[in-house]
This record gives structure tokens, sequence and C-alpha cells, in this order.
């Protein structure tokens, strides 16, 4: 019988031919941790008596939440994870490298048929390069640092298929957004998801990760996609340290359900506070003041929304009533947004530009909104008190809508300022 | 393992920056400190509220969100008996078993806030006093069972040095 993307990865990691729903103890090809995670992972992996890692070289440790630290408390955390990478010796990302998942898309240790665990939710982003990446707990994250291994059911497959080319002035975000609206927040729970179909296939790597990375905002335990020429080459780009196999589901592969889609004529959307399923076209909130404009984090901080942000804001300035806060995802896209003059044109249009991290969307800095503010932002979680203040709502879209925002201080169809 | 308490009612799709905000978790890791802000979005008075013991009771997808393990450790060390819903997200689910946070799947419409419950773990079944019936609950996975009669994944690495499932 064929195989779905997942279970193919996690036959092959555990060395047995495996279905949805089996259990299965596989090998892990990489594991990550942030430090809202790694500093309990640390104590995890203390107390499960581990004093070792299984292979420093496939574990890597990421400051990226509370990036540079806004207080001892988090300092001392901060601390306590360099103290473990010196002295287990795997690699430490520190303040101003990055987003840990666009740190590990570009550090060629990432890739298809990889399975990687990461204990931050979003880690299911590297699904778009054809690798089983999931989010877990620090106690599993300290169990896979000490065995290498970590335990899986293996989920059922959705398969949902895009059909037609999204249109001039929509983004993959506002795919995404449309799809966990169709699909609810909960749709996909315990499921992976595969995304397929000739829309996938026009997008870039960057507008692919925008996809995958939400997979989690539908429930799903993974969000896959096959590898193909733009996969390979951003494999290539980021100059591998190892061979990758790519793993393509088989033509009778079994999946729980196929859900297709006509995008076509798909307009900008939004999702409102504070459900993240909770998504409607950007035409109905069009006119709605807003008092902050964000464009950042895991799921659009990468150098393709920073152009787009640009073209949109041109040589205008933006709108005397909103803050507008950008952050590069890494310390990469930084230095190429600088080269291409793209800060220089945010900074010029009065954006205040913030170290590479996740501050402005997890509330621990960078951008907390006042009380009843209204935020626009590119990040991928619009809970209430998510931002760091439970009265602010927050408003999610793509990052031109977001510049278009930024313009005009209301909610803006981004299509009047694209020629 | 059975619990005698009182149930405080929640709704669908309660995320983890409901349980614990991001504003504290990342902070320090005195979850003694961190479960006084438990549901503080939701309710800011729910911590008070709590008699040790009790039963938060929630619809479904309970613990959607981020992957942050302080979510069920902070709702433990509110001295929360166990958590009830028709549903859990996956990572919670997995953090909650991993450090020993009771979790039960069962049908929470026939809870209502304040009702008085006996949860049975090891029996597997729920008794609502206030309105004298019997709850069915769905079964733990069998990897899931071994963890936590280990007493979590830390004690069932220290006990068998490694995994150790019956496949």
């Amino acid at each position: 019988m064929g195989q779905t993307i997942i279970e193919k990865i996690l036959s092959n990691k555990s060395g047995c031919k495996v279905y949805a729903g089996s259990i299965v103890v596989a090998d892990v090809d990489f594991i990550m941790g942030q430090d809202g995670t790694s500093p309990l992972a640390i104590r995890a992996f203390r107390d499960m008596g581990g004093s070792r890692l299984f292979d420093p070289s496939k574990v890597a440790l990421v400051i990226d939440h509370s990036a540079p630290s806004p207080s001892e408390g988090v300092s001392n955390l901060h601390h306590a994870m360099r103290e473990f990478a010196r002295k287990t010796g795997c690699r430490l990302y520190d303040i101003g490298d990055g987003v840990c998942h666009q740190v590990m898309l570009e550090s060629g240790r990432v890739g298809p048929g990889c399975l990687v665990i990461g204990a931050d939710s979003h880690t299911c982003t590297y699904g778009a390069l054809n690798a089983f990446a999931t989010g877990v707990g620090s106690t599993d994250l300290a169990a896979a640092l000490i065995s290498g291994k970590m335990w899986f059911k293996v989920p059922p497959t959705i398969k949902i298929v895009c059909h037609g080319r999204l249109p001039k002035g929509t983004y993959s975000k506002d795919l995404i957004l449309y799809l966990i609206g169709q699909v609810s927040a909960d749709g996909a729970t315990y499921r992976a998801v595969e995304f397929t179909g000739e829309a996938i296939d026009a997008l870039s790597m960057e507008a692919r990760f925008t996809i995958s990375n939400m997979a989690i905002e539908m429930g799903a335990k993974a969000g896959l996609m096959k590898a193909d020429e733009k996969t390979m080459a951003w494999i290539d780009r980021y100059g591998s340290c190892r061979s990758f196999e790519p793993v393509e589901a088989d033509p009778d592969a079994d999946y729980e359900c196929v859900w297709e889609y006509d995008v076509s004529s798909l307009e900008p959307q939004v999702a409102k506070p504070h459900r993240v399923d909770n998504v409607v076209p950007l035409a109905e909130l069009a006119g709605m003041p807003i008092d902050q404009a964000v464009i950042g984090t895991c799921t659009n901080g990468r150098l393709e929304d920073l152009r787009i942000a640009c073209d949109i804001i041109g040589e205008r300035h933006i709108s005397p009533d909103v803050r507008f806060i950008v952050a590069p995802a890494s310390r990469n896209i930084y230095l190429q947004a600088l080269k291409e003059g793209i800060l220089e044109k945010l900074v010029r249009a009065g954006a205040a530009v913030v170290t590479p991290g996740c501050g402005p969307c997890v509330g621990t800095h960078n951008g907390v909104p006042s009380d009843g503010e209204k935020v626009i932002s590119t990040a991928n979680r619009n809970f209430k008190g998510r931002m760091g203040n439970s009265t602010a709502e927050i408003y999610l879209a793509s990052p031109a809508a977001v510049a278009a925002a930024a313009l005009t201080g209301k909610i803006t169809d981004p299509q009047e300022f694209i020629k | 393992m059975q619990f005698n308490g009182k149930a405080h009612k929640f709704g669908d799709d309660v995320n983890t920056d409901y349980i614990i905000s991001g504003k504290y978790k990342f902070k320090t890791l005195n979850m003694d400190e961190l479960a006084k802000h438990v549901m503080e979005d939701l309710d800011p008075e729910f911590y008070n509220k709590i008699t040790p013991g009790d039963f938060i009771v929630a619809g479904k997808n309970f613990g959607c969100g981020s992957s942050r393990e302080q979510a069920p450790l902070a709702i433990k060390h509110a001295r929360i008996a166990a958590v009830l819903a028709k549903s859990f997200a996956r990572i919670f689910y997995r953090n909650a078993i991993n450090t020993g946070l009771p979790v039960v799947e069962c049908d929470t419409d026939l809870i209502d806030h304040q009702d008085k419950l006996v949860v049975d773990l090891a029996a597997g079944f729920i008794t609502n006093k206030t309105k004298g019936i019997q709850l069915q609950v769905k079964p733990l996975p069998k990897v899931m069972l071994k963890i936590l009669s280990d007493g979590g994944l830390a004690s069932h690495f220290r006990k068998h040095g490694g995994f150790s499932f019956d496949k």
C-alpha cells in the first residue's frame, strides 16, 4: 500500500514500514530549542540524569524570544543556555542571529526527508522543505537530547490541493489565513497536512514557509510539501552540510481526506481578534483605524516580505497616527535588506527597526500595545494578550496589507498601492 | 488516583497564551510564581478561586497554540488535579502527560461550572455528584499510560535508561 510523506519519513527513521495509527520510536536528525523553552529542557535533561548530548552537531539553541534580554530574570535564563551550550558543545545562536525557525532554515542542517523536532510550536515551518518537523515541549526535547530519539504516533494525512494562481496583491499569507478560516483552529488536530497544487508550486520558498509555518494554527502536527527545484535551490544556496533525500507521497497513498480549493479569485484576508480562524476578506474591515503595524516574525519577516512592504511604501511616509515596527527574521535577512536599501527606505518612511527576534509577536518587549489599541501584524497568532496586553486587538494580515495600513493609518487593500 | 473537587468551566480553544501569558513565562522557572497568573487573561481572579484538587473543565481543543511546557506546569502548580476537555491540542496533551498533569477527554457538556466531581483515573470514570451522573472517559493511548504510570517522562527515562515501550 502506498504511503504519504509523513508515513515514509517515519518509516525511514524508525526502520519499519509504518502507516497512520502506528506508534514508532524514530531517530531525530536535528533538535532545536529557543529561550522560552530551553531553560526548562535543560532542567529536565538534568532531571533525567543527562550529562552528554547524543550528538552535539545535531543540536542548536536559539536566543530569540526575548533578545536582547529585557529583564534580569530573562538574562539569567539566557546565561544558563549559554553555559549549557558551552559545556555540551552544541551550537548557540545568540541575540541578533534571528528567529529560531529562520535560523534553522538558513542553517543547511534541515532539508528534505529529515525528521526535526523543536521546542517551539512553529517548528512545522520546515515542512515546506519536505522535512517532518514538529513542535514538542521541553521534556520531550530533553529526552531527545539524551537519546537522539522521539516517540510518535504516525498521524493520518489531510491533502489540501490549491488550484489556480493567486491574483496580484494576494499572497501566501492570504492563502493560509483563508485555509485556516475554512478548516478551523482544530480542523487538522493530530493530522499531518500535505499542501499541493499549482498555486503552491508557483510560490517562492519564502512564501511556502509562511504556509507551513501556520499549519499548527489548524492544529496540524506537520505542514508538508514535496521537494522541487526551488526546494533544492534553497538547500544549495544555504551551503548544506549534508545530503538530503526528498520524499514524495505515493500515488496510491491513503489520505484521510482531500480538500480542494480554487484560489484564483482569492482576495486579501485578515484574521480578526482573538482567533486565528476568525478570518474575513480584508475588504470587510477596510477603513478601520489602527495604532500599530508590525512586519516580522517566523511567519513573514523574510527578505521577500520586506521587499513587498518596501514596494508598497515607496517614497511615502507612514501615517502620523501609526507606529510601524519592522523585525527582520534573521541577521542574514537584516544584512541583505540593508544592502538592498530596503531598511533605509523603511526607516525614512517612519519604521522602527528592531533586533531580529520574536519580541513584538509574543509580548516580551519591542512593541507591547497600550490598552484597547488595534494592531495589524504579519504574525501567526492574534490571541488575547498575545502581544503583552490583553485589552489590545490584533489583526493578522500579509506584509503588503500591513505596509498599506502603516501608510494610511487604517486597514487598507494593498492593491491600491501596487503599480 | 481519585480526585474530589469542583469544576471551573472554560470554553473552546483555550490556548497556551491564556493558560500562561508569554509576558510572564519567559522570565522565570519558578512554576509557583507562574501559577499565580494561570488563566489570567480569561479570568484575572482565577488563581484565587482554586481550592486544591479542583478541575479545569473546557470544551474542544484545550491547550492549542505554543509548545510551552509552562502551561501544564502552571496548571499543576496552581494545584488543579486534572484538566477535563472534549479534546486537547496535540503538543499540550503530550506535555501534560510528560510532566504528570492528568488530562481527560470526555463530554464536558455534561458538567456545569462549580459542579462537584469525582475523577478516578485508575478506574477510568468521572462522577458528576451535582448532577448524579457518570461520564465515559476516553482511555489514554498505551504509550502515554506507561509514561504517566512511571510518573512522567523524566522518571520513565531514569527508570528504563531511555524509551521503553512494548510495540
